[in-house]
């Protein structure tokens, strides 16, 4: 096992994939020369040339739609939108067209398509700069949406979603790029749409994903201080949503918590409490419980984005709160 | 259309001043002071220009993020700039909830905008035709980089604009780049101009280091705009001689010698020879000048370093319109 950055094992899981296969090619802003945004892709221009490593317009609705037809007929498009926050101007392409396609064509067609990008907040890049609407592209049938929180299942799930015929958006954290860990040698793959459990616990499960997967960590740490064992699920994937893990250990627990970086209102908490108590209502010892990020556009100040952001000692006190 | 001598000074003593609070701005990014800057250096005569071109704090302006020195002309000062970069609560564009050079300014008239690019454009048409359902005796000036305009949004609303006459100016800011993509990456045309002729408004290229001549598009579009012959589009050519933002190390893509041959043709320089040569710039009138901006630079620096943050509780609101701001 080797220890690689977030950042390094997302760039080694696209690059042996296009060394593995000719039809994995990538496009978006800034991929090419300057490698990246957020440095991803930084010497692959050199290395598989223009060609595959395509730098495009400012032109977000044309990367997606473009990466659609690409794959209609046979590529691999890895479609980079620079951050989540941008996707909107692509809505139709990925929500319309992408996540249809192949129903709407009676599965003549199939779409493999992955379509990476970047969300969540903490780095005062202001309120449409910030956004965590993973819940937003959730909501569709026919559209898988991954947002790995370890540089394991990051290596793993995206080379799982460029295998996969499926479009998959491909959600990485602004924030996470520098996070380290464990990395297995070799290829692998880490299947879409399977939940995992990051912590064994006896006392509360935390139901969680991505960033807020370091932050609940975190937080089981300190519990683990004073006697109180968490049990944290990393969700992995939000669709398809792998209940399984979550309610078997809620079974074990008897309580919940669930952690998500973006808004409480209609999120990924929301649809998960509602799964846990439509299908272990039970075993329920106490109300599932929900942190997540206060209800406003993120500001810009640092001090007021740390507040509304969840915080370590939000999910300590909401563990608390359902013991 | 002619400027007069105090008229022309004063433009190059906005573009100065621009120019020096930018460097300070570099810096306190540098010391760890700001978290984020984007620039404006090498486009300060095209947005000094348009700017001179309006009837200030009446007609409307939907700018970009570039915009410093067509914010200062039109009434934004150098201590807002300071206390937008540091997040402070006294920030008029956002009290610190919006990031920096996100401008934002009610008493002038100034419409903020979104980090999507492209996204004030429709913005501004749909000021445009307010006016005109109005009957207001306004204009819109709104700009946007090269970059942006390779946006569906951006042909979207220049048609709309075009199809109904809208009393709008469209500035592209031609910097060269869209971070680190130049111009033959963006568009198979020569620029942004060449792109007005499938939408049905006239399209002017105008060399964006030359404040006057921009100033000259500018008046004359704004004229037409004001007499109800519908919108331009103007392109203005310069080059961006900073990196894109605080964020990114042009090294990577461009080389130094572009950039220093970039440098000879740096917009303050060409508009302080212009007026060395007509003789209404001395030596002893551009140190004064310097020393001002250097005064005011400090002055806004110390202003922002002092003025407190938004309290905590101020994260919280104003989400909803009946939230007025309590502080």
């Amino acid at each position: 096992m080797a220890r690689l950055t977030m950042r390094e094992a997302i760039s080694q899981a696209l690059w042996e994939e296009m060394e593995r296969d000719p039809k994995v090619f990538i496009m978006g802003e800034e991929v090419g020369v300057w490698g990246g945004t957020y440095a991803v892709t930084r010497g692959f221009y050199d290395h598989f040339g223009p060609e595959r490593v395509r730098d495009t317009p400012i032109s977000e609705a044309a990367i997606v739609g473009a990466a659609i037809g690409a794959a209609l007929v046979g590529l691999r498009p890895v479609a980079e939108i620079m951050t989540i926050n941008f996707a909107f101007v692509a809505m139709d392409h990925i929500v319309n067209q992408a996540a249809k396609l192949h129903y709407m064509f009676g599965g003549q067609m199939v779409l493999p398509l992955v379509i990476r990008t970047v969300g969540g907040g903490g780095r005062q890049l202001g309120a449409t700069h910030s956004q965590t609407p993973d819940a937003v592209f959730a909501h569709f049938p026919g559209l898988k949406v991954v947002a790995p929180g370890t540089p394991a299942d990051a290596k793993g799930l995206l080379k799982a979603a460029i295998r996969c015929d499926d479009p998959v958006l491909f959600i990485e954290h602004a924030t996470l790029y520098q996070l380290r860990g464990e990395v297995p040698e070799g290829d692998y793959t880490v299947p879409i749409g399977r939940s995992k459990v990051q912590r064994e616990g006896r006392d509360v499960t935390i139901v969680t994903y991505s960033k807020m997967l370091d932050i609940s960590l975190k937080a089981a740490e300190e519990l683990a201080r004073e006697d109180i064992e968490v049990e944290v699920v990393d969700l992995r994937t939000l669709r398809p949503l792998d209940m399984e893990p979550v309610l078997e250990s809620v079974k074990k627990t008897n309580r919940a918590v669930v952690v998500e970086e973006g808004w409480k209102s209609y999120g990924v908490g929301a649809e998960v409490a509602a799964r846990i108590y439509e299908e272990a209502f039970d075993y329920l010892d106490a109300p599932v419980k929900r942190v997540a990020q206060v209800e406003v556009p993120l500001p810009y100040n640092r001090t007021l984005e740390q507040l509304a952001l969840p915080q370590v000692k939000d999910v300590v006190q909401a563990v608390k709160e359902v013991l | 259309m002619h400027l007069s001598e105090p008229k022309q000074v004063e433009m190059f003593w906005m573009m100065l001043l621009a120019r020096r609070l930018d460097e300070r701005a570099w810096v306190l990014h540098r010391q760890g002071k700001i978290a984020f800057h984007i620039s404006g250096i090498g486009q300060e005569a095209a947005q000094v220009g348009a700017a001179f071109a309006l009837r200030r704090g009446e007609d409307w302006v939907v700018p970009y993020y570039r915009d410093l020195a067509l914010m200062l002309c039109l009434g934004y000062t150098p201590r807002e700039f300071m206390l937008s970069l540091m997040g402070k609560r006294e920030d008029p564009s956002s009290g610190g909830r919006q990031m920096p050079s996100h401008w934002s300014l009610r008493r002038v008239n100034v419409v903020s905008h979104s980090a999507p690019v492209a996204t004030q454009t429709p913005h501004a048409v749909g000021v445009a035709l307010a006016i005109k359902l109005r009957r207001e005796d306004k204009v819109v000036l709104t700009t946007i980089g090269e970059g942006a305009t390779s946006q569906g949004e951006w042909y979207e609303a220049v048609n709309w604009a075009a199809v109904h006459r809208l009393p709008v100016v469209f500035m592209v800011e031609n910097n060269g780049y869209a971070i680190s993509e130049p111009v033959e990456k963006q568009m198979a045309v020569e620029g942004a101009a060449a792109r007005a002729c499938g939408l049905g408004l006239e399209g002017v290229a105008v060399d964006g280091t030359d404040a006057l001549a921009v100033y000259a598009a500018v008046a004359r579009s704004v004229e037409k705009a004001r007499s109800g012959e519908g919108p331009t589009l103007i392109e203005a050519r310069m080059y961006r001689l900073t990196p894109h933002s605080s964020d990114d190390d042009d090294r990577t893509y461009r080389t130094r010698e572009e950039v220093e041959a970039a440098k000879r043709r740096d917009p303050l320089l060409r508009m302080r020879q212009h007026l060395e040569a007509q003789g209404w710039l001395t030596p002893e009138g551009l140190e004064r000048m310097e020393a001002e901006a250097k005064a005011l630079v400090e002055d806004a620096v110390d202003y922002a370093t002092r003025a407190p943050y938004p309290a905590p509780e101020e994260a919280a609101y104003p989400v909803f319109s009946a939230e007025v701001r309590r502080g």
